[in-house]
């Protein structure tokens, strides 16, 4: 019988798992949270039924009913971490602790099956800004996590900004939850979203149903009296020990500020996201290759490129939980050797197009830098500012992002570059010629505890790193 | 939620804050109107929830007595210790033998 490992709880995974167990296949499912449902299906305990705020909870039938399989079917290991893939055997072989976040004596586990699918998602992407490390101010996907799943208000007067869809639900949700929502603030101008929603309407059934989930949540915002700008930007947050206020300015079509358009509005939280960035490291340890714009590539049966991985979700292109279900479908199918269900492959193919469009609408344009001043930290883990970053490359014109990060520090803090990675490198880019390098390859996946590798069997010397030492 | 709910109580630094069963320690701390719980090292800059989902560590806090934990991501349970971390607790030798 093969044995499929999933990787990943979310709506992806969730769905992987089922299909393959659906096939035939011995499934084990993993997840490093201690709930199913990844960051889309969101509750305060395991075994919840209904969701802590009903509104915010789409398809919670489609949950409950991908739960209950995966319980019935499969081998669920919550809070077990994968920390490494060692793809030296012929067999690849996934080590993971299962405990408690972050605990002291997590037990190592080890699985060595026939087929694997990645499905461990994405996270928020949040540009620096004057301020952005002010307490008070967190991620759009930090408010809407805690405003679903413990039924929290970060704040009295929300502000919510930076770009994508992904906003909306964030300041309905916050709205939902107590909070009042000063505003919304999307940094593209409404012709740049438009020619990324609106032409070629033939292709827009494709995205309908996304059409519709936005027109829903726009309706909410004006039920909430929410107003929604376009073509603005929170370009500083101001306070002492919290954020007190922020200053909103307009940008021009390459998110430039224009001078003259700053105002400054009172707030207690600000959410603030400019996209997703895929979590690779199980990937990039697997060896599976990445797209141009590092999303992992897979086929029609979304194989990867090294034999016996898939991959599903959002770490292969941001679109959504509807096309991650999609994906996960197929991927689940084709790691247990079966033949994917041809309406999952319909389904997957309607909602590629809503990542396609997304992009165009939502996309970061490289005038944000006009927003940093030389004391912006950067790099929020080693407190690296972007004077620092920029004297140090003006000092060093050859000098790659490796020496760079040497230098500086930025990147090499307890986060592994998660949060500044690429903003560190689109600031190489800006102040010279494109590098060559990237910030995905991470010694761990998640971070590990000296202790708990010397409880390990087989793990490999070079990855014996640890975040606190 | 329903009064019968079960309660946890943590301390953090020495003070006694309550919260709900199934909340994480972060959850904990801000529903008690606490926004910020760690300082830099090197600027002593005050942090507290920033991604929410165990990516940045801007949140860790160092709970029965071991450090860098993210407060987002662990569950809080009834009795739990808390400390908050500051830039006096860098490079001081961790919990490991
Ligand atoms: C904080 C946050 C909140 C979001 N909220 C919403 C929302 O309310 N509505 C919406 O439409 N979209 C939301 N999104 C977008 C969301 O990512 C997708 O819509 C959807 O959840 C993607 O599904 P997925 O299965 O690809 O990934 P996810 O749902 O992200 O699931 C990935 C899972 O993999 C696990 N994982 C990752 N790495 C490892 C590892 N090394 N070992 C073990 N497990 C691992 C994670 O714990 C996670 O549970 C949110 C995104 C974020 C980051
Ligand atoms: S808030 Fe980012 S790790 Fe906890």
């Amino acid at each position: 019988m093969t044995h499929v490992v999933v990787v990943g709880a979310g709506p992806a995974g969730l769905a992987a798992a089922a299909a393959a167990a659906e096939a035939g296949a011995r499934v084990t499912l993993l997840d490093g949270a201690e709930h199913l449902g990844g960051q889309f299906w969101r509750h305060a305990r395991a075994d919840d039924d209904a969701p802590r705020a009903p509104r915010l909870q789409h398809a919670w039938s489609r949950y409950r009913a991908l739960r209950d399989a995966v319980r019935r079917e499969c081998e669920v290991v919550l809070g077990a971490s994968v920390w490494a893939i060692d793809v030296s055997g012929e067999r690849a072989v996934l080590h993971a602790l299962v405990g408690e976040a972050d605990g002291r004596a997590r037990e190592p586990r080890s699985w060595r099956p026939d087929a694997v699918v990645l499905a461990t998602g994405a996270h928020d992407r949040t540009l620096p800004f004057p301020g952005w490390d002010l307490p008070g101010v967190v991620t759009a996907g930090a408010a809407q996590a805690y405003a679903k799943a413990e039924g929290i208000a970060l704040g009295r007067r929300v502000v919510v900004a930076g770009a994508g869809p992904f906003l909306l639900p964030a300041a309905v949700s916050a709205a939902t939850a107590g909070s009042r929502v000063v505003g919304v603030y999307e940094a593209n101008p409404l012709r740049t979203l438009a020619s990324g929603w609106l032409p070629r309407a033939w292709r827009l059934a494709g995205a309908w149903r996304k059409g519709i989930e936005a027109a829903g949540y726009l309706a909410d915002l004006a039920r909430h009296r929410i107003p929604y700008r376009v073509g603005t930007a929170v370009v500083a947050a101001h306070g002492r020990e919290r954020v007190e206020a922020v200053t909103i300015a307009a940008l021009d079509a390459t998110w430039r500020p224009v001078a003259g358009s700053e105002r400054v509005v009172e707030t207690d939280a600000v959410c603030v996201s400019h996209g997703f960035l895929p979590r690779l490291e199980l990937p990039v340890a697997a060896g599976c290759a990445l797209s141009a714009e590092r999303f992992v590539v897979v086929d029609e049966d979304q194989r990867t490129s090294v034999p016996g991985f898939w991959a599903a979700g959002e770490i292969t292109g941001i679109a959504g939980a509807d096309a991650a279900i999609a994906e996960g479908r197929v991927a689940g199918a084709s790691a247990a050797g079966a033949v994917p269900d041809p309406r999952a492959l319909r389904m997957r193919a309607r909602h590629g197009r809503f990542a396609e469009r997304m992009h165009a609408a939502h996309g970061i344009r490289g005038g944000w830098t006009a927003w940093l001043t030389d004391e912006t930290v950067v790099c929020r883990c080693e407190e690296v500012s972007y004077g620092r970053l920029v004297a140090t490359l003006r000092h060093a014109p050859d000098a790659g992002l490796r020496s760079l990060k040497l230098a500086t520090r930025a990147g090499l803090g307890i986060c592994q570059a998660r949060v500044c990675g690429r903003t560190v490198e689109e600031l190489i880019v800006a102040e010279r010629a494109p590098g060559d390098a990237t910030s995905d390859a991470r010694p761990l996946a998640i971070p590990v505890r000296l202790a708990e590798l010397a409880l390990g069997e087989d793990a490999t010397p070079s990855q014996r790193k640890e975040h606190d030492v | 939620m329903s009064e019968r709910e079960e309660r946890v109580e943590l301390t953090v630094d020495g003070e006694t804050i309550a919260g709900r069963a199934g909340q994480s320690i972060a959850g904990v701390l801000l529903a008690a109107g606490r926004t910020h719980w760690r300082s830099t090292a090197a600027g002593g800059r005050p942090r507290g929830l920033f991604c929410g989902i165990g990516v940045c560590f801007d949140c860790i806090v160092t709970v029965n007595g071991v450090r860098d934990v993210r407060a987002c991501q662990r569950r809080a349970h009834d009795g739990d210790v808390v400390l908050v971390q500051g830039p006096q607790d860098e490079g001081r030798a961790g919990e490991e033998p």
